[in-house]
């Protein structure tokens, strides 16, 4: 209570004191301009200002109809709501995944309806205004790692089915940790500053040019798949640059690649090709899904399938201009030139990689694995998903069984992983080589350890 | 011509520098506990110790071993003078057909080498790259947990699943 | 029966065991004596075990003049423990310490014919023969001594290797047996030990086999390391039943560290000095084009593709009793299950050297006799000049790539003689090429009368067959691609009483009215043979399931309502010891958590063995949480009790593998489970929490095999347990979390 209504009536006065002490001089001028600040800050402290909405008895089960349950379930799977509601151990719903931004870890939060630790005691009221505003039931701001810029475009019946989905989880007892930022962004009424710089409440309004399918998958991709989240680039107070959408962008140290006009992918994204890879976390024309596009597909395969079509022919229509629309180039495969430029990367990869990833391999002639070259990775402008998957590997995303891929984590070092993406990149990439490898390649390990 | 430091000894090794460590070890240093199991890295009987941390000997390229400190399952202890990890794994009888024991065995001993007071929860997820056909998994984790108890430490909670 | 014993007991004799006058049967002969002999007819009825194949006993056990004892068994040590519970009923019965004793496992040249180390008969044949001639060699050192000294056996007594007559003179077994021929047969009036003077049997004794594995020392056939030995690869297809399409097998010569390609009709190996050049000569030649001859392998409906492959009816049981009664009201059910893959960790590996004519094997196959005969026929020489010996492998779980490999490696090396050949297949053809568990399908119907009796049971099981063993030539696919005839034997049903894709189909309860119907397949889209437990696996998950849906139906305790039905005490035992242990009834589990029950005695003459469990089922995922199982197992008279709990402990885990994990994936052209990725199979973060084991002792009966037993309880209790938490019913394997999910 700080800030409460006694503190600002108490410093009011001893300003006031000391005002004939400071009567003449730049002193007055300072003082007064320093008061007029305060006082704006006090505005805004108002402003910013919103009430706790009053607890609830935690429903019962049965205050909500199996169906409606069901349309939930299938939002919070196009939602990815589990990705960052969940730790690596925990309870799904139950929070604790840090959310890695530039400023600072940030952790999921419980939303199972567990009274005391989760959202058990949240009205629909106020499970609405979270998701439209960003604000806690208890009045707080939500950063936005939790993307309300995106829900805001929910409709009231989706909000509704997700509120009867969560509510009838298990209720799990867990407290979210502590969020590790510096102190100034501990000061959650700084966030309303920032919604009023990013942030407008709204809801999707159709295109009446484009088809039904199209609308859907616009309102699902904009609205609670939030793929722009990752896809597109944030300015430096971590916004989404809206000029830029889909121009690519960065979650968890991977990098996110484009689903505009500049995609790198040497093949085309169809509509169908991107319906596959989301249902089953492989296109064979691309590569698998890697890094936290993995769990965005596992979901997504368990979605309705419908409303997967129609999420990918919004991004195929995103992506029409890509060059791979209008002409998809042969595969590069440049092993002389590579081995020359990079023997150290040549022996590594025949040791490491080439029983997979050779087109003899099983895996390949029998599975039908899309071939390196095929994947974005190799042809991005930065080389962090190349090295992350070398580092951390890949496990199946959609099921048990599915592309998987061991760390090399453990088995080469920094130097050797530079080696072999400068060699892959030079063999089967496009674009220029990549500078500063091993530094990348360090951080990349620092920021992803286990 | 690359030198490996494996269990502390030192070898000049004169193969074709793209080789996978499995085969120098079991064909040229006749180190056997290590096994062939897939050449994929996907079921971990080939498991050996890299600066304490545990590797696929099968997809690590000798090329990478330079100036690194390799340890195998015969570097642990031997037949008269067991390990810890080898005791462990005696007394409980964490065997059956026994072949994908070493690699049990060497991601046991990198866990424990990480900690001595894993959690259930890490044990299992420390041990999971490593298959075990048999069914033997009850005994191995018996095994790592007195394991991590002769070295001083335990695990923690006895009963907690991986979510 | 728990303690462990000291070192000096193991290795000393312990007390004086005096001899008992001879009579017929005086303490039992304890052999397994209803179990099928897989080996060559029986030469001497009325004998036990295997000595019913191999009478005389210096083919057992032999007796050197310094006292050291030789033991041989025809069976193979698979890492079940054989070698160490044999070696404990030697030494336990000639009364001698464990350093004086040397056994020596399935060998064609040196041990006796036991036929298969399979079906969990070893303990029934091959233990009660050796404890039975083990008794017999020591009745006949002492008896000679009697004679020696001109004394009655019965004043006579052994000890620690030594005959003594309790005045100080001794006489040790070297001695005796160096003016005592053991080349004579068995005798039938010879008994065992009495149960009171036992110091090996039923004690914990630490498995012989397992140091040399915890120590990296030669333990598998894929540590042999011969003096000249090549490295060998063999090149195929991806898939059994594909072909190659023209291979240049010219060009094969000239890819890097290919010392020499062997090649004749399709067969074609590559043989090599170092084995990673072969590795990646062998991805290179991926690349080759390559088809399936014959039909597409049909896809679709499970149950439709299964019951669509030419059945041939069987009748297994037909038993009418019209005084049962009327059925009020009837429940029917389907169950199915998918092919299943062996998957040892290790690939296949043989080691294989023709020497002055002689061809020897080193293979970790499950029968070495008749893969000899079958080696011998592909290589047209006369068997007596093939020898196989067992070496251990990785795993078995039956008939995998053993038996193809040493095949193999035969062709290879024929043609380098004189020069060891080390053949091991890669990850992909193990996955590739094995046999499969068969496909399976059940159908149950069962009739409850008014107070809630099953009175009427119908089951009908559609299945291929479940052995596709080596018995001649044309079973290896070594030899079908020679191009020289050998042709595959046709498939075999397995007769009653222990069965095939029948095995356990027919159920221990006391039903009044049962009909078994075996619908043998005669069509094999996909090479199938045996794996763990055969049909049991499937027909116990069926019947114990159903016995669960029936429960429901009459809305009784499963477990009261097996008993209702269960009049075999033995099994009435483990089941209520299972009930007491796990505390069945008397905690009513959470939400989403049930308990589950089974029963089964495997074959209907092996082991009889229950469980229960307590399973969680995550609600968002489907996954299933096994928090406690608890089993109660009756082997009959135990050996080795640790052993046993390792067996049921396994069996579980793989059983639940199997069950809630596993299916091989294919399409029309071949199968597609290639590697771990697309076959995964139970990791750690998916096994239970807790395994308890509790075992029946039974001193002096006869041994019940127990390798297998617990693969169909385990299967059913983890299904009920499942339908218990979720209140819904899977009846197709594997229970996966999405299936669970969706039809929660």
């Amino acid at each position: 209570m700080l800030f409460g209504r006694d503190a600002e009536q108490r410093y009011n006065r001893k300003s006031f004191l000391r005002m004939k002490v400071l009567r003449s001089g730049w002193l007055r001028w300072l003082v007064i301009v320093l008061a007029l600040l305060l006082f704006a800050f006090l505005l805004f402290l108002v402003w910013a200002h919103r009430p706790p909405i009053a607890e609830i008895t935690p429903p019962p089960r049965t205050a909500f109809a199996a169906a409606e349950i069901r349309r939930g379930e299938n939002l919070a799977r196009i939602g990815n709501c589990v990705s960052c509601h969940q730790s690596a151990h925990g309870r799904p719903f139950a929070g604790g995944y840090g959310v890695q931004s530039p400023f600072g870890t940030i952790y999921g939060t419980n939303i199972t309806p567990d009274a005391q630790t989760g959202i058990g005691r949240w009205s629909l009221e106020a499970f609405t205004r979270s998701m439209r505003e960003g604000v806690s039931r208890d009045g707080r701001h939500l950063y936005p790692a939790f993307p309300y810029t995106h829900y805001t475009l929910v409709s009231d019946a989706d909000l509704r089915a997700l509120y009867a989905y969560f509510m009838t989880r298990d209720p799990v007892r867990a407290e979210a940790p502590v969020n590790e930022l510096p102190l100034p962004l501990k000061f959650r009424p700084f966030i309303a500053g920032w919604k009023l710089l990013f942030f407008e409440p709204d809801r999707f309004r159709r295109d009446p040019d484009q088809s039904a399918e199209w609308n859907r998958g616009a309102y699902l991709g904009e609205g609670l798949a939030h793929c722009s989240a990752c896809h597109s680039p944030r300015n430096w107070l971590g916004a989404e640059q809206r000029s830029e959408a889909y121009n690519g962008g960065w979650s968890a140290g991977w990098y996110a690649p484009p689903l505009n006009e500049t995609s790198p992918a040497v093949r085309a994204w169809t509509a169908r090709r991107l319906q596959s890879y989301l249902r089953t976390g492989l296109s064979v024309h691309h590569a698998a899904a890697a890094g936290p596009m993995g769990p965005v597909t596992h979901n997504l395969a368990r979605a309705d399938e419908a409303d997967v079509r129609a999420l990918s022919s919004y991004y195929a229509w995103w992506m029409r201009d890509a060059p791979a629309s209008n002409r998809e180039p042969p595969l590069a495969d440049r092993s002389e030139t590579a081995r020359r430029a990079h023997p150290a990367g040549a022996a590594l990869f025949a040791g490491a990689c080439a029983t997979c990833h050779e087109p003899g391999a099983t895996m390949m002639a029998l599975g039908g694995r899309p071939a390196l070259p095929l994947g974005s990775p190799l042809h991005e402008r930065h080389p962090h998903d190349t090295i992350q998957i070398i580092l951390n590997g890949l496990q199946p995303p959609v099921d048990e069984a599915g592309p998987f891929m061991p760390a090399y984590r453990d088995i080469l070092t920094d130097r050797q992983v530079a080696q072999l993406v400068a060699y892959l990149r030079t063999r089967y990439g496009s674009g220029p080589e990549w500078p500063d490898l091993v530094e990348e390649v360090t951080e990349a390990r620092e920021n992803s350890a286990p | 011509m690359i030198e490996l430091e494996v269990n502390g000894t030192s070898h000049r090794i004169n193969v074709d520098p793209a080789t996978p460590l499995l085969y120098v070890l079991r064909d040229d240093l006749d180190l056997h506990a290590a096994k062939f199991g897939c050449g994929l890295g996907q079921c971990g009987s080939c498991t050996v110790l890299v600066d304490d941390k545990p590797v696929f000997a099968c997809i690590t390229p000798i090329a990478a071993l330079a100036g690194r400190m390799i340890t195998t399952v015969e570097g642990l202890g031997t037949r008269e003078a067991p390990g810890i990890v080898q005791q462990a794994f005696a007394e409980e009888q964490a065997a059956q057909c026994g072949y994908c024991i070493p690699g049990m065995m060497a991601r046991a001993e990198a866990l424990l080498r990480r900690t001595t007071s894993p959690s259930e929860a890490e044990m299992r997820a420390a041990m999971r790259p490593v298959l075990c056909r048999c069914g033997t998994h009850m005994r191995i984790l018996r095994a790592v947990r007195r394991a991590a108890a002769m070295r001083g430490g335990g695990v923690t909670d006895a009963a907690e699943p991986v979510r | 029966m728990n303690a462990h014993l000291s070192r000096r007991e193991m290795i000393a004799g312990g007390g004086l065991v005096v001899l008992f006058a001879l009579g017929p049967q005086a303490t039992g002969q304890g052999g397994g004596v209803e179990g099928q002999a897989n080996g060559e007819g029986e030469v001497a009825p009325g004998l036990p075990g295997s000595l019913g194949q191999h009478p005389v006993l210096d083919s057992w056990i032999r007796v050197a003049a310094d006292g050291q004892v030789t033991v041989f068994t025809g069976k193979a040590e698979l890492g079940q423990g054989i070698k160490t519970a044999i070696v404990q009923l030697a030494a336990d019965e000639l009364d001698i310490g464990l350093d004086r004793l040397t056994l020596v496992t399935a060998d064609t040249h040196s041990s006796p014919d036991e036929g298969l180390t399979a079906g969990s008969h070893s303990m029934e044949d091959s233990g009660t023969a050796v404890a039975n001639a083990a008794a017999n060699v020591r009745h006949l050192l002492a008896e000679q001594t009697a004679r020696l000294w001109d004394v009655p056996v019965a004043s006579l007594s052994t000890r620690n290797g030594q005959v003594t007559d309790g005045n100080g003179r001794t006489l040790d077994y070297g001695a005796i047996a160096a003016n005592l021929s053991l080349h004579v047969p068995a005798r039938l009036d010879i008994p065992r030990k009495p149960i009171g003077a036992r110091r090996l049997i039923g004690k914990h004794l630490p498995r012989i086999d397992i140091p040399a594995k915890l120590t990296g020392g030669t333990a598998y056939v894929h540590d042999m390391k011969l003096p000249g030995m090549l490295h060998a690869r063999v090149v195929r297809g991806p898939a059994e039943g594909t072909q190659l399409i023209d291979p240049d097998v010219a060009a094969m010569a000239g890819l890097p560290g290919v010392d020499r390609v062997v090649s004749e009709g399709r067969f074609i190996a590559l043989l090599g000095r170092r084995e990673w050049p072969l590795v990646q000569a062998l991805r290179i030649l991926g690349q080759l084009e390559w088809e399936r001859p014959g039909e597409p392998i049909p896809t679709g409906d499970r149950a439709a593709v299964v019951k669509g492959l030419s059945p041939r009816v069987e009748p297994i049981l037909d038993r009418q009793d019209e005084s049962g009664g009327e059925a009020v009201r009837w429940v029917a059910a389907r169950y199915t299950r998918p092919w299943l893959m062996h998957g040892a960790i290790g690939p296949s590996c043989a080691v294989a050297l023709l020497e002055d004519g002689i061809m020897t094997i080193w293979t970790h196959s499950q029968g070495v006799n008749p893969l000899r005969g079958a080696i011998a026929e592909m290589l047209g020489m006369p068997p007596e000049r093939v020898r196989c010996v067992h070496v251990e492998g990785s795993g078995c779980y039956g008939h995998n790539g053993a038996d193809d490999v040493a095949a193999d490696a035969a062709l290879a090396a024929r043609a380098v003689p004189g020069r060891p050949v080390r053949m091991l297949w890669s990850r992909e053809q193990e996955h590739g090429w094995e046999p499969l568990g068969p496909a399976q399908v059940v159908e149950l119907r069962g009739g409850l009368d008014a107070v809630g009796r099953i009175i009427a049971w119908n089951h009908q099981v559609w299945s291929n067959t479940h052995v596709t063993r080596p018995s001649r030539a044309g079973d290896l696919i070594a030899a079908q691609e020679l191009g020289r005839g050998f042709t595959p034997a046709s498939p075999r049903s397995l007769p009653q009483p222990e069965g095939g894709g029948d095995r356990n189909s027919i159920p221990l309860y006391a039903l009044a009215n049962a009909r078994v119907t075996k619908h043998f397949l005669q069509d094999m889209p996909l090479r199938v043979s045996a794996i763990r437990s055969l049909g049991a696996h499937m027909n116990v998950f069926a019947i114990e399931s159903f016995m669960d849906e029936l429960a429901l139906a009459t809305r009784s305790d499963p477990v009261a309502f097996r008993l209702r039905h269960m009049a075999d005490m033995r099994a009435r035992t483990v089941i209520e010891r299972t009930a007491d242990r796990f505390a069945w009834g008397r905690r009513t589990p959470g939400t989403l958590r049930g308990h589950g029950f089974a029963f089964a005695r495997y074959k209907n003459l092996g082991a009889f063995c229950a469980i229960a469990m307590d399973v969680e089922v995550l609600r968002d995922s489907g996954r299933v949480v096994v928090h406690r199982a608890v089993a109660s197992v009756d082997s009959g008279d135990i050996v080795n009790p640790d052993g046993i709990r390792n067996q049921i402990e396994g069996g579980i885990l793989q059983s639940i593998s199997w069950t809630g994990h596993e299916a091989v994936a294919y399409d029309e052209r071949s199968r597609t489970s290639y590697d771990w990725s697309v076959y995964p199979i139970l990791r750690f973060e998916d096994v239970p929490l807790s395994v308890e084991v509790d075992l029946v002792d039974r001193p002096g009966q006869p041994f019940l095999g127990t390798g297998e037993a617990a693969q169909g309880p385990a299967a059913a209790a983890y299904a009920n347990a499942i339908a218990a938490a979720t209140g819904r019913r899977l009846r197709e394997m594997p229970l996966t979390d999405d299936a669970i999910r969706t039809r929660r």
